[in-house]
């Protein structure tokens, strides 16, 4: 018998531990002011998941205005106001802290063999500056809104609207800290805390791409902090820096955002790329292909991701030959991005792959990602980008890397721990619909949007001229489905928690430390102190444990 | 068919009669862009086809049923190679390709003719030489390079006119231009694509493409009965700009005949080659652009003139070949109502005074 036949254990006798970081404490305060980085992970996928569904109600609003030609639903400033909320919260509410905050912060510290974070008081801190920023962008959409847009535009925001720009930009200025000491507490934890044996190269790569994307947090925030600071200074002071008239350069405001809002693409999508390495590896009892090829790919990505900030900017005026320099980068930096892809593939040849819904996920991450970043080719590419640039085309591509990538990879990611962080299965069946549903109404959605670019339909129109009508109506129709598909696993995924079928220890079989302790964990994560004596993805080492503990129990 | 529901009676009827998949190709660079868009197109359609294949296969293939036990493979340099090597030298043709139709796009050729056009809130308003004005349209002919010249009085706006491919941002404070050539007459969606505020989708506009027979009656139909630079002649008379600029040898601001396209040395030591952006700049910004030999007292304009007004005065100041010139219209001002108040005057009656002084 070979060593990787892997068999699920008995689940009949499975109990879930009496003891563990649920029940250690009750009440609310032990969750208000746990340094535990579980329950912190788990405030933080609450908070995320209310911010996802009011950004998804607005998507909602957003393509039911857009059913007809005319701005009949909602009257052009709402619907504004409307498009600029949904992109602010997205992003900056869900897309950023997605992945890092609540995976990679129930995770990161497990699947390095650490009892926690390295700084547990700083990432409560991280939490409360989230929820503060959260809650005064809901506070400013409710008292009137906002319509600049998410990228508040130079001097559109500073000197031409009269909405709460000021709030708004503050509130994400606040929230802007959480991301900071996340990446930073992530930095020093992978840095110090890694358990005896965890080399940089016996690193599962989840922790890798979140390593890189917590230094894109550390270096860009702050740039767009001071962006943002600017913009509230030039409103309330009217210090002139973004203002032509006293000698300021209105376009000034774009390079500083974009430095930032860059690299934040890279931010949101590194550590969805993590989920990705774990959960193709799992279900094909493999290890990842190239195991060092993906994980420079990640710090290849972080590290261009910073010089191809200017490829939003090609027709603003700058000087050509700058935007040929950042054409270039921006093809460098696609490269990394198909090295994954095909790593993952190659990942799946000669393994033994089952079809769970955590690899549904993934195999949906890698079509759509591999369309989302081919169609950034088309947009890096100087010269189509004249005519695809500000149209549904650039819509469309970052939905398809940003929802058909990063989304689905969450979902992998909650669907692939769910079992760890509650102790439970989530219901297979209706989960892998779940998956099925969302990919349909995904394509629906936001592949007709790739026509209606090409055809030159701008971005951000509350009306539109009717020859548009017929994709528009198939895009709504798609966002409809796609609804069902995000509220199936809020429904099914809230039912397990009391009903699913207990898990055990390691449900999948797979490698990483996180899975070689009690589901769900003890406060401290472990036992004992793991030592780690093999090399990632090691599925031979798996198959030995298992027979050890065969023979010492019989 | 009565079974059918209205609703979608309409909608499948839309369908048949209102479905495009690609934009019509009407300027000469139109073919060219799209050649590369297919280009990069088939490419990434055999990019995804391999991937889905692989995946398909793999997973057919390698699937627990029929492939039990997993075989582990550390990862092949060979392959790593391969699949770097190969998109980047794809990307890399992409990106030169890209490159050259950029600098055709941003290049205009030296016959083109020049219209300004103005973006506001939320409005485009087209200036042609001749004097005639379009508001949310623009009138050009077949087989005539146009070069657009952009400015913003506002925020950021966005000419995009899809089936020429074009699109270049209007930004305040500055000029930007962008030159197609029509190939084919017909109307054409002109929009607004850089978000700016409430009406932003409103801000759209047609472009009519008309044979240059046709282009020649527009022309004449619609001319103010003054060009451009007439408009220009007689703000600058109404700003008294030829109290100094006037051309006489005791004259305190440098004479303008020709002084578009020469080069200029500034009082700073800087050289300048005098072209629209700083005789525009000159005009808002004077104290930073002193030519040589004269002292700094020109007052600035900023917000006193219009961006159409200074338009005017820059289409003015190019088609002045002569001292002789500049000497008639500092005659035609002796006979205009006499000193202060003028701009105010002239900016409350600008029926007579085309040249739209602010209030």
């Amino acid at each position: 018998m070979s060593a990787t036949i892997i068999s699920l254990p008995d689940q009949s006798t499975a109990r879930i531990p009496k003891r563990n970081y649920l029940t250690q404490e009750n009440g609310i305060l032990s969750w208000l002011l746990t340094q535990d980085h579980k329950r912190i992970g788990l405030l933080y996928l609450m908070s995320i998941t209310m911010f996802f569904f009011i950004g998804g109600a607005l998507a909602g609003l957003i393509r039911l205005e857009l059913l007809t030609p005319q701005s009949d639903l909602l009257a052009a400033d709402t619907y504004n106001k409307v498009f600029t909320m949904h992109g602010i919260i997205m992003i900056f509410f869900f897309l950023v802290p997605s992945v890092p905050a609540v995976l990679g912060n129930f995770f990161l510290p497990m699947m390095i063999g650490a009892k926690d974070l390295a700084l547990p008081k700083m990432n409560l801190a991280s939490w409360y500056f989230y929820m503060a920023g959260g809650i005064l962008a809901l506070w400013a959409m409710i008292t009137g809104g906002v319509d600049t847009g998410w990228t508040f535009t130079t001097p559109l925001s500073t000197h031409y609207v009269n909405t709460n720009v000021v709030t708004t930009g503050l509130a994400i200025f606040i929230a802007g800290f959480s991301s900071i000491f996340t990446g930073l507490n992530f930095i020093v934890t992978i840095h110090k805390m890694r358990a005896p044996g965890m080399t940089w190269f016996r690193l599962p790569l989840f922790v890798w791409s979140n390593y890189a994307a917590a230094v894109l947090m550390v270096l860009g925030t702050p740039v767009l902090a001071t962006a943002l600071i600017l913009v509230v200074l030039e409103r309330v002071v009217g210090i002139g820096i973004f203002d032509p008239t006293k000698g300021g350069d209105p376009l000034l405001f774009q390079h500083l955002f974009w430095f930032y809002s860059h690299p934040a693409v890279y931010i949101m999508i590194l550590p969805g790329m993590g989920v990705i390495s774990e959960v193709v590896s799992t279900f094909s009892r493999k290890r990842v292909f190239g195991y060092t090829a993906v994980a420079f790919s990640s710090v290849a990505i972080a590290v261009f991701g910073f010089f191809v900030w200017a490829h939003h900017m090609f027709i603003m005026g700058i000087s050509s030959y700058a935007a040929l320099v950042f054409s270039l980068l921006t093809m460098l930096v696609a490269v990394p991005s198909a090295i994954k892809i095909f790593n993952w593939a190659f990942t799946l040849y000669k393994g033994s792959i089952t079809f769970e819904t955590p690899m549904l996920y993934a195999f949906g991450f890698m079509g759509l990602f591999t369309i989302g970043g081919m169609t950034g080719v088309f947009l890096g590419t100087t010269g189509t980008d004249i005519h695809l640039t500000e149209t549904y085309f650039v819509v469309a591509h970052f939905h398809f890397v940003m929802v058909g990538g990063m989304l689905m990879a969450f979902l992998a990611g909650i669907h692939f721990w769910w079992p760890k962080m509650t102790g439970r299965m989530y219901p297979e069946k209706i989960s892998q619909l779940a998956a099925l549903i969302t990919y349909i109404g995904f394509n629906l959605t936001f592949f007709p949007q790739f026509i209606l670019g090409t055809l030159g339909m701008p971005r951000r129109y509350a009306a539109y001229p009717a020859e548009f009508q017929v994709l528009n109506v198939f895009s709504t129709a798609g966002a409809t489905v796609l609804g069902v598909g995000y509220l199936l696993p809020m429904l099914y995924l809230t039912w397990s928690i009391k009903y699913g079928k207990i898990a055990g220890d390691n449900p999948w079989q797979a490698t990483g430390l996180e899975w070689q302790t009690q589901s769900p964990p003890l406060t401290e994560n472990f036992a004992e102190m793991p030592v780690m004596d093999h090399e990632a993805y090691d599925y031979e080492w798996l198959e030995r444990q298992k027979e050890k503990e065969v023979a010492s129990v019989g | 068919m009565s079974q059918i529901s209205p609703v979608l009676w309409q909608f499948l009827s839309k369908w048949l009669t209102h479905f495009a998949l690609f934009p019509p190709e009407a300027s000469k660079i139109a073919p060219q862009l799209d050649a590369l868009y297919f280009f990069i197109l088939l490419v990434s359609l055999v990019g995804l086809t391999i991937v889905v294949l692989l995946l398909v296969g793999f997973s057919v293939l390698y699937s627990k049923e029929r492939h039990p036990v997993a075989e582990q493979i550390e990862g092949s340099t060979l392959l790593e190679t391969t699949w770097t090597i190969i998109p980047l030298g794809l990307f890399l043709i992409m990106f030169v390709w890209g490159a050259l139709i950029y600098f055709r796009v941003f290049t205009p050729p030296a016959n083109a003719m020049n219209i300004y056009v103005v973006g506001k809130q939320w409005m485009w308003k087209a200036e042609h030489p001749g004097g005639q004005h379009d508001i949310n349209a623009l009138h050009i002919p077949t087989g005539q390079p146009i070069q657009v010249t952009l400015i913003s009085q506002d925020v950021f706006h966005s000419f995009s006119i899809p089936a020429f491919r074009v699109k270049r941002e209007a930004i305040p404070g500055r000029y930007t231009t962008v030159w197609f050539e029509a190939t084919r007459t017909g109307t054409y969606h002109l929009f607004c694509t850089q978000y700016c505020g409430t009406g932003h989708s409103a801000m759209i506009g047609d472009v009519v493409v008309m044979t240059p027979d046709d282009y020649k009656k527009w022309l004449q139909g619609s001319t103010s009965g003054h060009s451009l630079a007439q408009d220009g002649e007689r703000l600058f008379a109404s700003l008294s700009c030829n109290a100094c600029h006037n051309a006489r040898p005791d004259a305190r601001g440098p004479s303008l005949a020709n002084v578009y396209g020469s080069k200029l040395t500034l009082s700073n030591g800087q050289q300048v080659t005098v072209d629209e952006a700083y005789l525009r700049q000159a005009i808002l910004n004077p104290s930073e652009h002193v030519t040589q030999g004269y002292l700094p007292i020109m007052p600035t304009y900023q917000g006193q003139i219009s961006e159409e007004g200074v338009i005017d005065l820059v289409e003015y100041i190019k088609h002045l070949d002569s001292d002789y010139r500049v000497q008639q219209t500092t005659n035609t001002t002796t006979l205009l109502p006499e000193s202060e108040g003028k701009a105010a005057q002239a900016g409350g009656n600008s029926a007579a005074a085309p040249g739209k002084v602010n209030p």
